[in-house]
C-alpha cells in the first residue's frame, strides 16, 4: 500500500499543473520531440524542462536522447494504467453517490413538504 | 446543504477487493429502498453525466438487475447485477457481470462480488460496499479493457477526474 501510495502522489504532483496536463494530454497522441512539446507555451526552456523532470520522475513520461534531439513518450504502463483505474472508481463512486445525497434531499424534502 | 459526509475508498491489491464506505443523510430504509428498487436506482446509479436505464428488475434472490449505463450521445453499457443473498435491511450480495443489451454474461470479462452491507449511524446510514474479484489477473482483465477502450478518453477525462479528486 505504502508504495502503491507514493507512486500517487507523484502521478496526482504531476497532473497538478495545466502545463503537464497539457503536454501528457498532447504525447497521448503520440511520442513527441521537447521542441515541439514546448512550442504552444510561452515559457523559457529552462522553466518547461522542470515541468518534463516532474513528469519523468512521476513515471509518466520517459525520454531518450539522440543527438540532440530528446524524444518523449507517454508511458503507458500498467501500474500507470493501475492506479489510473482506481482512481477513476473512485471518482465514479464518488460522483454516484453525489447523485443519491441529492435524490435522498428530494425524497426526504417530498415527505417533509406533503 | 449537509455536512461533510464519511467517505472511504481502500483498495486491496493483495486481496483484490476495494471497499467503498460512504455515510448518507437519511434512514436505513430509505437508502435501503435506493439500493433495490429501480426507478429509484435510475435516478443515481449511474455517474453524471450518464444516465440509468433499466431493463429488468426482480429484486429478490435468484434475480438480477439488468440495466445500461447511457451516455448523453445514447452510447449504452450494459451490466447485469445478480441476486444472491438478501436480509432486509440489513444486507445484499450479488455477483456483476459486463453484459449485451440481451442480458446474456459476456464470458471473457471478470465477474466481481459485491456484498453491501447498510447500519445507522445515529440518524444517518452507513452503507459500505466490498467489491471482491476472483484473482490480481481478474483485477489486471478489467483495467486492461478500460485501455483498449482508449487512452484518449481518459486523458479527456482527467481534469474532471482531478477536480472530482479534489472536491
Amino acid at each position: 500500500m505504502d508504495n502503491y501510495r507514493v507512486a500517487l502522489d507523484a502521478i496526482f504532483h504531476a497532473l497538478s499543473d495545466p502545463t503537464r496536463r497539457a503536454v501528457v494530454q498532447r504525447l497521448g497522441a503520440g511520442p513527441a520531440t521537447v521542441s515541439d512539446l514546448s512550442k504552444p507555451f510561452d515559457m523559457a526552456l529552462p522553466s518547461f524542462m522542470k515541468h518534463m523532470r516532474v513528469l519523468e520522475e512521476s513515471g509518466l513520461v520517459s525520454s531518450s536522447k539522440s543527438g540532440r534531439v530528446r524524444t518523449c513518450t507517454l508511458e503507458q504502463d500498467k501500474l500507470a494504467a493501475a492506479e489510473r483505474w482506481f482512481e477513476e472508481q473512485r471518482a465514479l463512486w464518488s460522483n454516484r453517490y453525489e447523485n443519491l445525497d441529492k435524490l435522498l434531499e428530494q425524497l426526504q424534502g417530498d415527505v417533509n413538504g406533503s | 446543504m449537509v455536512a461533510k459526509l464519511q467517505f472511504d475508498f481502500v483498495v486491496d491489491k493483495e486481496n483484490s477487493t476495494l471497499t467503498v464506505t460512504r455515510e448518507f443523510a437519511g434512514p436505513r430504509q430509505l437508502v435501503w429502498d435506493c439500493h433495490t428498487q429501480s426507478a429509484l436506482l435510475d435516478r443515481w446509479f449511474a455517474p453524471k453525466p450518464l444516465s440509468t436505464k433499466t431493463k429488468h428488475m426482480e429484486f429478490k434472490e435468484g434475480g438480477y438487475w439488468h440495466y445500461a449505463m447511457v451516455t448523453p450521445d445514447g452510447q449504452a453499457y450494459w451490466s447485469r447485477v445478480d441476486y444472491l443473498a438478501i436480509r432486509p435491511i440489513d444486507s445484499y450480495a450479488t455477483l456483476d457481470g459486463f453484459t449485451d443489451e440481451t442480458g446474456v454474461v459476456n464470458p471473457d470479462m471478470p465477474r466481481s462480488r459485491w456484498d453491501v452491507t447498510f447500519s445507522d449511524l445515529r440518524e444517518h446510514t452507513l452503507v459500505t460496499t466490498v467489491v471482491h474479484y476472483n484473482s490480481p489477473e481478474d483485477v489486471q482483465k478489467v483495467i486492461d479493457m478500460g485501455m483498449k477502450e482508449g487512452m484518449t478518453s481518459t486523458l479527456e477525462r482527467l481534469d474532471e477526474l482531478l477536480l472530482t479528486l479534489r472536491g
